[in-house]
């Protein structure tokens, strides 16, 4: 049905490619098309893995450096001088520098990381293996879509390097303080190229979100109807869909926000006195800025949880040999929070001044989202009841992902509850919260699904041994760094700050914050030993030799070791079944792959 | 050591590590791969329980560490505050059964049905009950939760009550500004065009006669009565802050353009929080919790509560900020005529 689409040079001789030596001399296709302006789906995946993990390096190494500050305010560290030059002279971070780290660490984990290198990688890897497509709905604008996203990361790691430092606004950029030079030396150029970079990364987004739609619609093969498409599809289906409906409005809101820095307008800005002057705006709204950001930053929080939950559930399921429990309740509670994630946007703006009537709904709206989650938690657990579990890496990490998930998620409901928000708001509750639950968790599902399908990428394995290092250290870690951050937020703790020491109320957690920053460097090195098993396993793993090392039901693993582009020599296979025929198939194996007819009187799920 | 050197060095350790890791990968293919394979099965469940246990050991720990009297604030000192400390321990309670037994179950059930060489799945791909049965429980939870959150919420917003004290707050770069409505219990009218941070630090319009008693502290010191509601009128002068109030269980943005409030009643004095702490240097204190610039982590003010007979002699001392702007009329006239000058340049700008 597809066959059109993989036109060109591409599809008859890249499956020769990957033999024995990695070498590109006797391709027949240039290695510029074939690996740097490549159309093929699972190159682009790539592509976006790795600049997702370079960007995740660097925004991890923020983090050092700021935590180096808070644990350890009257110390100096000359290593820092080494990076950062001015901004840490003498080893001892600028308060300008520590917010402008702070605002590109959220902003580059969140976005580049966590959307891009999330998203971008599974939804171009899996959509078309696992529906059955020889490559995404147009892979032109999928190049694209790359493309402008590596556009966007060149001109923010620019900013990185201009001489008043990146934004420095927080990662939601907030005006006035965004807005107005006057107010922080990173409003000034750093700023304009935060909103380009960020712009450039919302074209991207709708790129890549409109293929990862359109395919999934159209493209499946023959007897794959939605119903028999594994969660993972089902979850970047409604993640491309959040996206799209929502990245929009976010840009609206940069586009205003451009405006009102360059152009004289008064959208954000009204009655403002700053560095001894009265500014001429008058009648604009803060808020509505703030309306804006977060009608895609709260969808963007499922935007980056809902590939972990897809890829978790397959996960599961695969390494418990036990289809997933409920998979149309799986699917409705994703219907579910894909609707509410749209609904309850306020709820952070509680303390903004906003009526609290409008409050009340909200509220009300957040916590219906438990409702969902919940579910999606029961099922996985029973899915792994009276299963029959290998511990695999990806199985540890999904695993993982559960119990982060729990502990993250459950926090939601003191800070969706606007009258316990009202203390918790912005203290160091949230950021535990947030970096539980989408942070860690999120990134658990993501280490998961590279460690499940880097056979399928690479044609080899990554190192075990590491996997399971990796895993303990960063799942205690994780815990270690962030539940004690909860009581530092009861204590209303503020976030956002530099120095705690002149505080009454909070500098009796400098030996936490301390404890805290060592936890954060360690599990920083850890993250590294993941970086290294990841590439040098490209190169030096062992090798994948059976096309199905897993043994799951999935389309993805009926394709050769190292598919070429169109994925299938010769027909697309045909589904009979769905994803999660984990039972005996009569020949001594424990599933049965879905392009298996269904035996007589088998019945169909 | 230069940077590059360390660099490489860490490299080099890495790539140690990983050459280490796959000879033990090796090594256990020629022990033979299902057998091994069985091994590190076995071992990965042990080490989940072993995480397990010593994940809530050290939960326990951490808990008792750290719920110190030294750590964690005192008891509310609004009447606000009580009501949000109640609800903190229902929806922890709450949470905390969710959290126990899910985490329980989950690792309960790796451990148990870890892979052997006999055991074999147990097809069970839905049922309906169990789903409607889980999908019932959490739905009254959160009704629960929703309907004390909106009751306290509502009260929490509600209008404050007519006899409370009125002052406004206002925020800037990087401090906080006071401002009480003086004798007449009115405060005056504002405009920002008229600022100077010389001698109208709040754009006060001097034509408005309601602003010449008002007063205005510059120090960050709100000065409030126990028992007594007051009601803080919230602005800002230059970008978002916000005026948290941990010990009291408070806080609200401060936004420029628009006018936020918040009202409490406070319920113990400084003088005796000092004693509830045993603090002698005990202060209640104002930290800005919304990203203001580079400065935000200093924007620190502090409150005061007084007795109604302290508070009284207190205000009894101050003087209106248009009285000690007048005092400053006897100042170099040059600072003066500038300050016209300002002012004319702002009326034309209207």
């Amino acid at each position: 049905m597809s066959d059109v689409i993989i036109q060109g040079p591409n599809v008859a001789h890249t499956h020769e490619a990957h033999g024995e030596h990695h070498g590109h001399e006797h391709h027949e296709q240039h290695f510029i098309t074939k690996y740097i302006f490549s159309q093929d789906h699972k190159v682009i995946g790539k592509q976006f893995l790795i600049t997702g993990i370079f960007w995740a390096v660097v925004g991890a190494l923020m983090s050092v450096f700021f935590r180096l500050q808070l644990g350890f305010p009257d110390d100096t560290f000359p290593i820092m001088e080494k990076f950062l030059g001015e901004w840490a002279k003498g080893g001892k971070l600028s308060p300008e520098f520590y917010y402008a780290l702070v605002t590109m660490h959220g902003t580059i984990l969140v976005f580049f990381v966590l959307t891009a290198g999330l998203s971008g990688t599974f939804a171009n890897l899996l959509i078309p293996l696992q529906v059955g497509a020889r490559d995404m709905a147009s892979p032109f604008m999928n190049m694209l879509s790359y493309w402008f996203f590596f556009l966007a990361s060149v001109v923010m790691f620019i900013s990185l390097f201009v001489q008043t430092g990146p934004a420095s606004g927080g990662w939601t950029t907030y005006p006035p303080l965004s807005a107005l030079k006057e107010a922080s030396i990173g409003s000034g150029v750093g700023m304009d190229l935060w909103l380009v970079s960020m712009a450039l990364f919302v074209v991207s987004s709708l790129l890549g979100g409109l293929n990862y739609i359109s395919t999934i619609l159209n493209m499946r093969t023959k007897g794959m109807t939605m119903t028999r498409m594994p969660l993972t599809i089902w979850a970047l289906l409604f993640t491309a869909v959040l996206g799209v409906l929502s990245f929009p409005v976010l840009l609206s809101g940069f586009v205003l926000l451009i405006f009102d820095r360059n152009f004289g307008t008064s959208f954000y800005l009204s009655e403002i006195f700053i560095a001894g002057k009265a500014l001429p705006n008058i009648g604009g709204s803060a808020i509505l800025y703030q309306h804006l950001f977060w009608f895609l930053g709260h969808p963007e929080v499922y935007i980056i949880m809902l590939p972990g939950m897809g890829m978790a559930s397959e996960i599961l399921s695969c390494h418990s040999r036990k289809p997933i429990f409920g998979y149309f309740a799986m699917i409705l509670s994703l219907i579910g929070i894909t609707v509410l994630a749209f609904l309850v946007w306020a709820h952070h703006m509680f303390v903004t001044g906003m009526s609290p009537f409008l409050g009340s709904i909200f509220v009300l709206l957040t916590l219906l989202i438990a409702i969902p989650s919940a579910v999606k938690v029961f099922n996985w657990l029973t899915t792994i009841w009276k299963g029959n579990i290998r511990f695999t890496v990806p199985m540890m990490f999904a695993l993982g992902f559960v119990s982060l998930f729990i502990s993250g998620g459950l926090t939601g409901l003191f800070l969706g509850n606007s009258a316990l928000d009202i203390h918790l708001h912005d203290t160091y509750f949230v950021v535990a919260h947030f970096h539980i639950v989408m942070g860690v968790s999120a990134f658990f599902g993501m280490f998961a699904g590279i460690y499940h399908w880097f056979p399928k990428m690479f044609g080899r394995f990554m190192n075990n041994t590491l996997g399971y290092i990796h895993f303990f250290l960063t799942f205690a870690g994780a815990y270690l760094i962030f539940w004690p951050m909860h009581y530092e937020g009861v204590a209303g703790m503020p976030r956002r700050y530099y120095d705690y020491n002149a505080w009454e109320s909070f500098r009796q957690f400098g030996d936490l914050n301390e404890f805290i920053s060592i936890a954060a460097v360690i599990v920083f090195f850890a993250q590294l030993l993941f970086v290294v098993n990841f590439f040098v396993s490209i190169f030096r793993g062992r090798r994948c030799a059976d096309n199905n090392p897993w043994q799951s039901p999935t389309l993805e693993w009926t394709t050769k070791i190292n598919p070429g582009h169109g994925n299938w020599e010769g027909e697309i296979p045909e589904v009979h079944r769905w994803a999660y025929d984990y039972k005996d198939d009569g020949n001594g194996n424990d599933f049965i792959p879905q392009t298996v007819p269904l035996k007589e009187g088998e019945e169909a799920h | 050591m230069s940077g590059f050197t360390s660099i490489v060095l860490t490299c080099l350790v890495f790539f140690i590590i990983y050459q280490i890791a796959k000879a033990s990968e090796l090594a256990a293919i020629l022990r033979g791969e299902e057998k091994s394979k069985a091994q590190v099965n076995r071992l990965m469940a042990w080490l989940l329980v072993a995480f397990f246990v010593l994940g809530l050991y050290g939960l326990y720990e951490c808990h008792v560490y750290l719920t110190a009297p030294k750590f964690m604030l005192p008891v509310s000192a609004s009447q606000h505050g009580v009501q949000y400390d109640s609800m903190f321990t229902i929806t922890l309670i709450v949470t905390g059964i969710v959290f126990f037994l899910t985490q329980a179950l989950l690792f309960w059930f790796a451990f148990k049905y870890q892979s052997t060489e006999k055991r074999t799945s147990f097809f069970y791909p839905h049922n309906n009950k169990l789903e409607l049965l889980w999908t019932t429980i959490p739905a009254i939870a959160m009704f629960v939760l929703v309907v004390i959150g909106l009751k306290n919420w509502n009260t929490m917003t509600d209008e404050a009550p007519k006899d409370a004290m009125v002052v406004e707050v206002v925020g800037k770069q990087f401090n906080w500004i006071v401002r009480y409505p003086g004798a007449d219990g009115e405060l005056g009218k504002r405009d920002f065009r008229i600022i100077n941070d010389v001698n109208n630090v709040l754009g006060q319009d001097w034509n408005d006669k309601s602003n010449l008693d008002d007063i205005v502290l510059q120090n960050g010191e709100l000065h409030i009565v126990k028992d007594k509601p007051v009601k803080l009128i919230i602005g800002s002068r230059d970008v978002i802050h916000d005026v948290g109030l941990p010990h009291f269980r408070m806080k609200m943005d401060a936004v420029p353009g628009i006018i936020t409030t918040m009202w409490f009643t406070p319920l113990y004095t400084t003088a005796e929080m000092k004693e509830i702490t045993g603090n002698p240097d005990f202060v209640y204190e104002i930290s800005c919790d919304q990203m203001c610039g580079k400065g935000h982590y200093s924007m620190r003010g502090t409150v005061i509560v007084h007795t109604q007979e302290e508070y009284d002699a207190w205000i009894k001392e101050q003087q209106s900020y248009y009285a000690m702007n007048n005092a400053d009329a006897a100042a170099p006239a040059e600072n003066n005529a500038e300050h016209a000058v300002d002012s004319v340049n702002v009326v034309t700008m209207k």
